[in-house]
């Protein structure tokens, strides 16, 4: 697509949006190379030193134990929800029957819904549980909200799958388990790789459940874990910003190796194709 | 002594005995492979938004038994001058969403296509901002807007304003979180839209050159009304998803100061979790959930007739 128009102007908004978008990196990368003193003298320098000291003290702080916590949460609940939806999907896109569109429409309408509205119910039930202020505490709500954006993105890519792949393993003599397993399941890799990528960035972000299902540091997830430094930090801003910097890296790695992936993974069902 | 009737009475009960045990072997089949979705979203999802309803009933700390006090939550709720100032904060995440982030989205997703070089370099930068962690976000920009060693008051101090207290004072908190919110998910609309322009045609634009159209009436004639789905589709994903707003900020301001940055997902939080006022905060939560319900439930319905009518010709 050719607009037409001209160079120059262009070029200007370009590097405006670029500065907008990435000067607070810059920031926050160039901030955590200072010591505290450097900080003070001069806040607003950019990459004036290289100082790896606040990155050594921001593991000693314990950022290791949320770094941990967080892939350990977010895998196990990534790949329990990748066979879940899975599951769940095949007969949702590929078999009649009276209660299809309801349970469909049910599982769907959960992108739309505020956590907020389960927030005291799963504090209550994590309780009850035995397993509040644990890990394990996330892993049901995580699994659960992921399930509709999940769902939604599998059913789409399953419902063009031909069904004369599916009637050749029936004449072969397999049931629906064997036509999931041998037939739909090896097709199904790219839309599983957009569930994972989508999945596991959002629940390496997450926030709202961990802040109320966790409360000892040693529980934490990156992102609690973080909004807890605020606190001891605020006197070592440099450090803070460390701690930042290397929350962000796993993902933006991620994303500078794989980002057609990764776009396309986070727009999950926004965008088809 | 069967009877010829008998027999064939009894062929059919045969046939539909084993009719019936079909149904019933593959309604198992379905129930096994939808089971487990369906008991953990039960679990986690639509029995919590029911026992919230019933919470909102109550007067109750949390601990114990509650005490049943019927619609005297919403009532509350109702002359809550909070909840009103809350629920207008909402407000303003929602139009900022529609009518800043979105524009500034399509604004990147056209910048794609500009014939500069560079281009992917750009495309990867401008997407920065949608994969970090928005506690990560919230820390940042709170160092950035502060008042002695924020960089921001050192860009104002530049064009000779003085220092501004961003984030402490009622009128400009606001605006600084919202700013932080255009800036984290102006990046996600550019995707949609990147999207949506790839699909578009370029014979309509090469017949629009050869009938000598400029730039301007390229974009309005052809680019806008082409796009119109993809920005009502995400003017639905910024209306839901701004009701949800908490996380920005209860990092950036905790819905302070003195209520100025309160949204219904941050008030909702400290009733529940800081007053321990547990029946009050589910009328709010309830309320969210309603209101969700009903943006959800409206706009399905517009776009359900907007297809009727076949308007954008999509």
């Amino acid at each position: 697509m050719t607009l037409g128009f001209k160079k120059i102007p262009l070029y200007i908004i370009a590097v405006m949006l670029l500065v907008f978008t990435g000067f607070p990196f810059i920031y926050m990368i160039s901030t955590s190379l200072k010591s505290r003193s450097q900080f003070f003298e001069e806040p607003f320098a950019l990459f004036s030193s290289f100082n790896l000291e606040n990155f050594q003290s921001v593991f000693e702080m314990g950022l290791t134990r949320y770094f941990l916590n967080s892939i350990l949460v977010s895998i196990v609940a990534v790949f329990v929800v990748m066979i879940v939806a899975a599951l769940a999907s095949y007969p949702l896109s590929r078999m009649k029957f009276k209660l299809n569109k309801v349970l469909f429409l049910l599982f769907i309408s959960g992108m739309m819904l505020p956590i907020h509205a389960t927030l005291i119910p799963i504090f209550k039930l994590t309780q009850s549980m035995g397993i509040f202020d644990t890990v394990w505490a996330l892993l049901g709500p995580y699994i659960a909200f992921s399930l509709p954006i999940s769902i939604f993105i599998l059913t789409q890519f399953m419902q063009e799958i031909p069904k004369s792949l599916e009637e050749a393993a029936k004449m072969d003599g397999c049931n629906h388990f064997g036509i999931f397993w041998r037939v739909i399941l090896p097709m199904l890799t790219p839309a599983l790789m957009t569930v994972l990528i989508y999945n596991f960035i959002h629940l390496w972000n997450e926030f709202i459940f961990a802040l109320v299902l966790i409360s000892s540091p040693e529980n934490m997830t990156l992102p609690l874990g973080l909004q807890d430094f605020k606190g001891e930090f605020s006197v070592n801003i440099p450090g803070l910003m460390a701690a930042l910097t290397l929350a962000s890296l796993p993902i933006l790695v991620v994303y500078l190796f794989s980002q057609e992936k990764v776009v396309k993974g986070l727009a999950g069902g926004a965008v088809k194709g | 002594m069967d009877t010829p009737i008998k027999v064939a009475e009894s062929k059919t009960v045969v046939k539909q005995a084993s009719r019936t045990h079909k149904k019933l072997k593959n309604a198992l089949t379905i129930g096994a492979f939808v089971a487990p979705a369906i008991i953990i979203y039960a679990v986690y999802v639509l029995f919590p938004i029911i026992s919230t309803l019933m919470y909102s009933f109550y007067k109750w700390d949390g601990m114990g038994v509650g005490v049943f006090i019927g619609l005297q939550n919403y009532v509350d709720l109702f002359k809550d001058a909070i909840f009103w100032r809350a629920l207008t904060n909402n407000t303003w995440v929602v139009l900022t969403s529609v009518f800043a982030q979105i524009p500034l989205g399509l604004i990147m997703a056209l910048m794609l296509f500009a014939p500069i070089k560079g281009i992917k370099f750009f495309s990867s930068v401008y997407f920065f901002p949608f994969l970090m962690s928005t506690v990560a976000i919230g820390l940042l920009w709170v160092l950035m807007f502060d008042p002695i060693n924020g960089i921001i008051n050192s860009i104002i101090n530049l064009f000779g304003v003085e220092n501004i207290s961003w984030l402490s004072e009622t009128n400009t908190a606001l605006f600084a979180v919202l700013l932080v919110i255009v800036w984290q998910f102006a990046p996600f609309y550019m995707i949609l839209f990147k999207a949506a322009i790839v699909g578009i045609p370029d014979e309509l634009y090469e017949a629009a050159e050869i009938d000598g159209a400029n730039p301007f009436q390229k974009f309005f004639h052809i680019t806008l009304p082409l796009l119109m789905p993809t920005i009502v589709s995400s003017s639905i994903l910024a209306i839901v998803g701004s009701l949800k707003a908490f996380d920005i900020f209860y990092i950036m301001t905790g819905g302070g100061p003195n209520h100025g940055t309160e949204l219904l997902g941050t008030y909702m939080f400290k009733q529940a979790f800081i007053n321990f006022n547990m029946g009050y905060a589910s009328a709010i939560a309830f309320v969210m959930f309603f209101l969700a319900l009903a943006v959800t439930i409206i706009i399905q319905v517009m776009d359900h007739l907007r297809k009727k009518k076949g308007a954008y010709g999509v």
